[in-house]
């Protein structure tokens, strides 16, 4: 039966070819859109090398500190994330590093623009990087503060050109490190691993950052499980809860403010400008998905009426097939079927065309180090994203078709 | 086989009512070949169309094979249609989409049967009618004649114990229509189907059993 729906549909496809391009370039254009923006969010979003614990991991990104004159919305500081995210229960493993800072160097006179991240050892195992050479530096090295450091292929090219780097020395920030590593090149939007250049924490020229509650860093924990979650929570905050304001050095201040957050709640918190102590992934969800749909509405609309008339052009077939045996219900599955073929046609092509755009975002090279590219997850949403439109599009034009009389469809009289 | 009791159909629009068929009473049996005839606007397609469950009556009862049919839900009916009825058109309504296997092959869809055994009882279905040469063709490819053949054969091919034929030589010319009533007349002898068939030829109603008349939806003989 279904062979024969599929069979039926490429005819009908076939048979009206202008109709055919118009309902595939609707479909299309929908799930193109939908699909790149998928992929997108899905790269900014999800799990994936460096970050591929971040389903565990949760973040401390921000911390405000407020009184009734003074308000301060920031990064955390290092003593605050030193005093308050070590030994935490529940925990794995944790990580402290400084926001990629702009920094240069120059090589016979000319100027290399750089990012350059200060972390701890336990970073390289928080983040699972891809080694091109060499390896990481470790705990011992910042505790010693060895002037080594890992650089990404983007440095490596630009200070060394197609040569190895493993050993050789670079100036960055009026410092000289010696290369440990190389690592392959992180997007910018991936905010915790992104860097040209990584190097141990104390190797900073001063170690004002020490004393610092506010500013310029950020703390990972890894959870042994997601279940941990909220006694980290309850514990990270009351060790902050009893930190002394006054050591703030912030006059007025009288209430400190941080919370360990998934990365979902860090991006939803900085999309809709929420207080840190206040989640609202769901509504950003919920913003997302209504978004979706309201750019799904009108094609959704557009293909409905398409269908009801290309159906109902159809009336002799429907009346026919009733005559000799079809139900209300199995002629109703073979439109559904037929639209569901025709949109799973438009989520092909719209999964080629979105793939041609990510694969355009990276050669034009419009997020630096970006590689967008569909993975498996993405395929399984353009799916999910041309069935629920097939099939919403399909349902109201096969309900109003199965009412057709079939006297009256045999005579090609319709509703 | 069909048994009408006081059929009535009225149809309704918002302005007028427009009564169809009224008192009918009708007995026809197993293995009968009926015409039934009458002026055009007389309700002979309303009463065909009421025997194979494409309409309901108003009014009355109609029994198929035994089985009282108005009232039944759409799953039931749709079966008795498939089961029970072969419906011959006037105007084929072949599908032009399909070729002219695929369209003898349509009452078996709603059989669940094998593709094997859809293909071979839609080819000797095509056989009996002498048109197992042209399975590939689409109708626009035949003639009427053998668009009526490929209409008989889809009619036939799951072997209902019914024929409904709607002026099945209507849009053919005599020598063509002597040809499909041949074909009817064959599979009423051969096969003991019962047919009811609606016709303005007085020569082919001749050859049938009984003929049945109709008048301004009334039977008049």
């Amino acid at each position: 039966m279904l062979r024969n729906y599929i069979k039926m549909s490429l005819k009908v496809l076939r048979r009206r070819p202008f109709f055919t391009f118009i309902s595939l370039f609707a479909i299309g254009f929908t799930l193109t859109a939908l699909t790149t923006s998928a992929a997108l969010i899905d790269h900014t979003l999800a799990p994936m090398p460096p970050e591929t614990m971040l389903d565990r991991t949760l973040g401390i990104y921000h911390m405000t500190a407020k009184g009734e004159t003074v308000q301060v919305n920031s990064n955390p500081g290092y003593k605050l994330l030193d005093r308050c995210i070590h030994d935490l229960p529940g925990t794995e493993m944790v990580t402290v590093f400084s926001s990629a800072g702009s920094v240069n160097s120059y090589l016979a006179g000319r100027k290399i623009e750089s990012h350059m991240k200060r972390t701890d050892g336990a970073y390289w195992k928080v983040m699972h990087f891809d080694f091109l050479e060499g390896h990481p530096y470790t705990e011992d090295d910042d505790r010693n503060a060895n002037f080594v450091a890992v650089i990404n292929e983007r440095t490596r090219r630009e200070f060394f050109g197609n040569t190895n780097a493993v050993g050789k020395t670079i100036e960055a920030d009026g410092q000289r490190f010696r290369v440990t590593g190389v690592v392959a090149d992180v997007p910018i939007y991936r905010n915790n691993p992104f860097a040209d250049i990584w190097v141990p924490i104390r190797t900073a020229k001063n170690d004002h950052y020490r004393s610092e509650y506010s500013g310029g860093f950020t703390g990972l924990i890894l959870a042994r499980s997601r279940a941990a979650f909220p006694e980290i929570r309850r514990e990270f905050q009351a060790r902050v809860s009893q930190i002394d304001l006054a050591d703030l050095e912030l006059p007025g201040v009288q209430v400190l403010s941080a919370r360990p957050e998934t990365y979902t709640e860090a991006a939803s918190r900085e999309i809709l400008g929420t207080p840190v102590e206040k989640t609202r992934t769901a509504y950003l969800y919920a913003c997302f998905a209504g978004l979706m749909v309201l750019f799904m509405l009108l094609p959704t609309i557009s293909l409905i009426n398409i269908n009801v008339s290309r159906i109902l052009e159809r009336a002799s077939e429907i009346g026919v097939r009733k005559a000799f045996g079809a139900s209300k219900f199995t002629l109703v599955a073979q439109f559904v079927t037929e639209n569901v073929i025709l949109t799973l046609l438009g989520g092909t092509i719209a999964f080629i065309a979105s793939w041609g755009i990510l694969a355009g975002f990276t050669w034009l090279g419009v997020v630096p180090y970006a590689q967008f590219s569909p993975n498996l997850r993405i395929f399984a949403v353009a799916l999910a994203i041309a069935l629920f439109f097939g099939v919403f599009s399909g349902v109201y034009p096969a309900w109003k078709m199965s009412r057709l009389h079939p006297v009256d469809a045999l005579r090609g009289t319709t509703l | 086989m069909i048994s009408l009791k006081e059929v009535e159909k009225v149809y309704r629009t918002e302005e007028i009512e427009t009564l169809a068929l009224s008192g009918i009473n009708l007995e026809i049996d197993e293995g009968e070949f009926v015409s039934v005839m009458g002026p055009s606007g007389s309700g002979k397609s309303t009463l065909l169309n009421v025997i194979g469950l494409l309409d309901e009556p108003s009014k009355g009862s109609v029994l198929l094979a035994g089985e009282t049919i108005q009232g039944l839900p759409d799953r039931d009916q749709a079966r008795i249609r498939n089961q029970q009825v072969g419906f011959i058109f006037q105007t084929f309504h072949l599908i032009s989409d399909l070729n002219v296997i695929d369209n003898v092959e349509i009452p078996l869809l709603y059989r669940h049967l094998a593709s094997f055994e859809r293909r071979s009882l839609a080819l000797r279905a095509l056989e009996r009618v002498g048109l197992a040469s042209r399975v590939r063709h689409f109708p626009s490819q035949l003639s009427g004649g053998q668009q009526q053949r490929v209409a008989i054969a889809r009619a036939i091919v799951g072997q209902p114990r019914v024929l409904l034929a709607d002026e099945p030589t209507g849009n053919l010319d005599s020598q063509m229509g002597e040809e499909i009533m041949k074909i009817l007349m064959g599979l009423n002898e051969d096969e003991k189907t019962t047919i009811v068939m609606v016709t303005h030829d007085a020569r082919l109603a001749e050859k049938t059993e009984r003929i049945v008349r109709l008048f301004d939806g009334r039977q008049v003989n």
